[in-house]
């Protein structure tokens, strides 16, 4: 067999792989499902009403969207490069590890500077940990697949390190913890009353100014040139290098973002567990958004969607909650699968 | 001084064959995949799901060498998953192995909870026990290090004699490196490109997942989470270390598990004892972007890794 591009794809050539790709998603993991002892017909009923059924269903859902945005687009930003950041489970921590640095009282700064210091430091910091590889890769020719990977282990052990030693909060009653941040450095929340922070606003915001720059900004063009095809980039007189490196940057600062949100808008603390693995959802995320940052919003929605209604859906029937990552792992490979036949037929020979 | 003293025990060096013994059989996998053409990010998973299956295997009642057949048939499978998306179909590699590892994880975890609900610590089985080879393993220092092992190690390195052989004697391994250099070459010789980078992949599955067993069956005698711990992603180094070669694949594995005996016992001295303790695990991470680093300029990457062949394309 070989693949053979379509010149016209039509309406229906564009719609139905990807739906066959969810549905077939949605049959797997209700089978599972049935294999735990779950009635496979409730499955996914219970995961949308645990993520979209109530008020708090959703705002929770939102919360968990928060960080994924950051990280997806951190994810999407370098993709569109080719530069293959794994590591943004690293910069996340960076990120919070700024937060907790600066946001627990040791600056003298007026109230109201104090969390624009934070995001900025935040993003330096998280920059500065993918400025390593980027630099790596650019110099030395190191694949930033695995030094990225590796610095995430080296990174959380470090916060560990520093969890048990000098950022131990002596109230911690033992427990490898951080000290709270101040009230001035906490993200206030969107409507008073509900459990929802400006880090989604926050979100959304850096949503719409990656977008912007990957359209309208000779810096989107050239990232997209680079990604495309790297040899005609530097022929046609693009700085490589260089475009890598600012990406990096870019992407590190996003991914350190959604540390910094979980910490000032939810935990207020830093722990080794602020992230359940977030960095590499973001790869699913980003994925799914076919690397577009405003595709990543609603990814983001999808997959938090699918953590909180599983988490849910697990208690109420019994299910373990690997399944949510399963039901990922399944709809990413369906669905890069599935994109790829919505533009190549497969011609047998 | 101590350090010294350590590195001149067999107990060291038996430790650091024994640890060498799953990224071996792992980076040999990595190694056959990537000299056919396809970067294999799916080893993590695949690893962690060989650990669990072989265990499994085995907790159900079967022999110790049926469990290492399952695991390995296990691995196979995900690395069939694996070549037909990114073979065939040619989608990238670092998302398909990205996700092949996220679902063999996940799956794995999954089939842990449903197999053994109520458990609170880990079931036991009976793992390979170390056996002495006559006379050899009467060696002084290395005797006791290389030749009083668990028959795994053994057919750890074994296999990297064979890949060898395979890889550099036979028409099959000129047909994998071919592959991985100029699939057109290949293509025109008559044979399917598609096929040998599959089987290419799924035997390469196959060893990581007999890596991961290792874990579960002879280093250690039952399942935990989080057990793999980025092993995979240190054989993903070791075979750029190794520039592609099993016997340089093999000494990077031996050093980097020398390395890595070594720090858990200056852990344990005098030295190590004001030195926090992440400090050591960081090291064999540390170690590893720096063996890529040293070899990066000198490694000769096979020249069409990570390119999609389809075929009438020029």
């Amino acid at each position: 067999m070989r693949l053979e591009p379509i010149k016209n794809p039509t309406l229906a050539r564009k719609l139905v792989p990807p739906a066959i790709a969810l549905i077939s998603t949605v049959v797997i993991a209700s089978f599972l499902a049935m294999v735990a002892g779950a009635n496979p017909f409730s499955v996914i009923g219970l995961i949308l009403k645990g993520s979209f059924g109530s008020q708090f269903a959703i705002l929770e859902t939102l919360n968990r969207a928060t960080p994924l945005i950051f990280t997806g687009l951190a994810v999407a930003v370098a993709f569109r490069a080719k530069f293959w950041n794994i590591g943004a489970e690293a910069q996340l921590y960076a990120g919070a590890l700024m937060t907790v640095l600066l946001g627990t009282g040791i600056l003298p700064w007026p109230s109201f500077a104090i969390l624009p210091l934070i995001i900025f430091a935040a993003i330096l910091a998280g920059a500065i940990v993918l400025l390593a590889p980027a630099l790596l890769k650019t110099r030395f020719g190191v694949d930033e697949v695995v030094t990225t990977l590796l610095f995430n282990f080296i990174f959380l052990l470090f916060i560990s390190m520093l969890l048990e030693g000098v950022l131990k909060d002596p109230m911690g009653m033992g427990w490898p913890k951080s000290a709270r941040i101040i009230p001035e450095a906490k993200l206030p929340r969107i409507v008073d009353g509900l459990r929802l922070h400006w880090g989604f606003g926050l979100a959304i915001f850096s949503a719409i100014c990656i977008w912007i720059i990957q359209t309208r900004s000779t810096l989107g063009y050239e990232i997209r040139a680079v990604g495309l095809n790297k040899d005609a980039a530097a022929f046609a007189g693009i700085p490589v290098n260089v475009v890598i490196v600012k990406t990096a940057l870019l992407s590190g600062g996003l991914a350190a973002l959604a540390g910094f949100s979980e910490v000032a808008g939810l935990k207020g603390s830093l722990t080794l567990d602020l992230s359940p693995g977030f960095g590499y959802t973001g790869i699913i995320v980003a994925m799914l958004a076919l690397l577009n940052p405003l595709g990543v919003i609603v990814a983001s929605l999808f997959v938090a969607g699918i953590f909180v209604g599983a988490d849910s859906m697990s208690r109420a029937a019994d299910v373990p909650t690997y399944l949510a990552d399963i039901m990922l792992a399944t709809a990413l490979l369906l669905m890069v699968l599935a994109i790829m036949l919505t533009r190549f037929r497969v011609v047998r020979d | 001084m101590e350090i010294i003293d350590i590195l001149f025990t067999a107990s060291f060096w038996a430790a650091a064959i024994r640890i060498a013994s799953p990224l071996i059989f792992a980076t040999l996998g990595e190694l056959i995949c990537e000299r056919a053409g396809v970067l294999n990010l799916g080893i993590e998973g695949i690893m962690v799901a060989g650990a669990f299956a072989g265990w499994m295997a085995v907790f159900s009642g079967t022999g110790l060498w049926m469990g290492v057949c399952v695991a390995m048939l296990v691995g196979m499978l995900f690395g069939l998953l694996h070549s037909t998306l990114t073979v065939p179909f040619g989608l990238s590699q670092h998302v398909v192995g990205l996700g092949v590892t996220l679902l063999a994880t996940s799956s794995t975890y999954y089939a842990y909870r449903l197999a053994l609900p109520e458990v609170t610590g880990p079931p036991k089985i009976e793992p390979f026990q170390p056996y002495d080879i006559p006379i050899l393993s009467d060696i002084p220092l290395l005797g006791p290090a290389l030749f009083s092992q668990t028959p795994l190690t053994y057919l750890a390195f074994i296999l990297v004699a064979i890949v060898g052989v395979i890889l550099y004697r036979t028409p099959l391994g000129l047909a994998v490196r071919a592959a991985g250099e100029n699939p057109a070459a290949v293509a025109a010789q008559g044979l399917s490109v598609t096929a040998i980078r599959m089987g290419a992949v799924m035997v390469g599955s196959g060893l990581m997942a007999v890596g991961g067993a290792f874990l579960t069956m002879s280093a250690f005698d039952s399942f935990f989470f989080e057990m793999v711990n980025g092993r995979g992603w240190i054989c993903i180094a070791l075979v750029v270390f190794g520039s592609w070669r099993p016997g340089k694949a093999l000494l990077g594995a031996v050093l980097f598990a020398a390395f890595d005996a070594l720090q858990i016992r200056v852990q344990q001295t005098s030295l190590g004892t004001h030195i926090p303790y992440q400090i050591f695990l960081m090291m064999p991470y540390i170690l590893s972007i720096f063996a890529l680093i040293l070899m990066s300029r000198r490694a000769e990457v096979p020249a069409a890794l990570m390119v999609p062949f389809n075929k009438g394309e020029r």
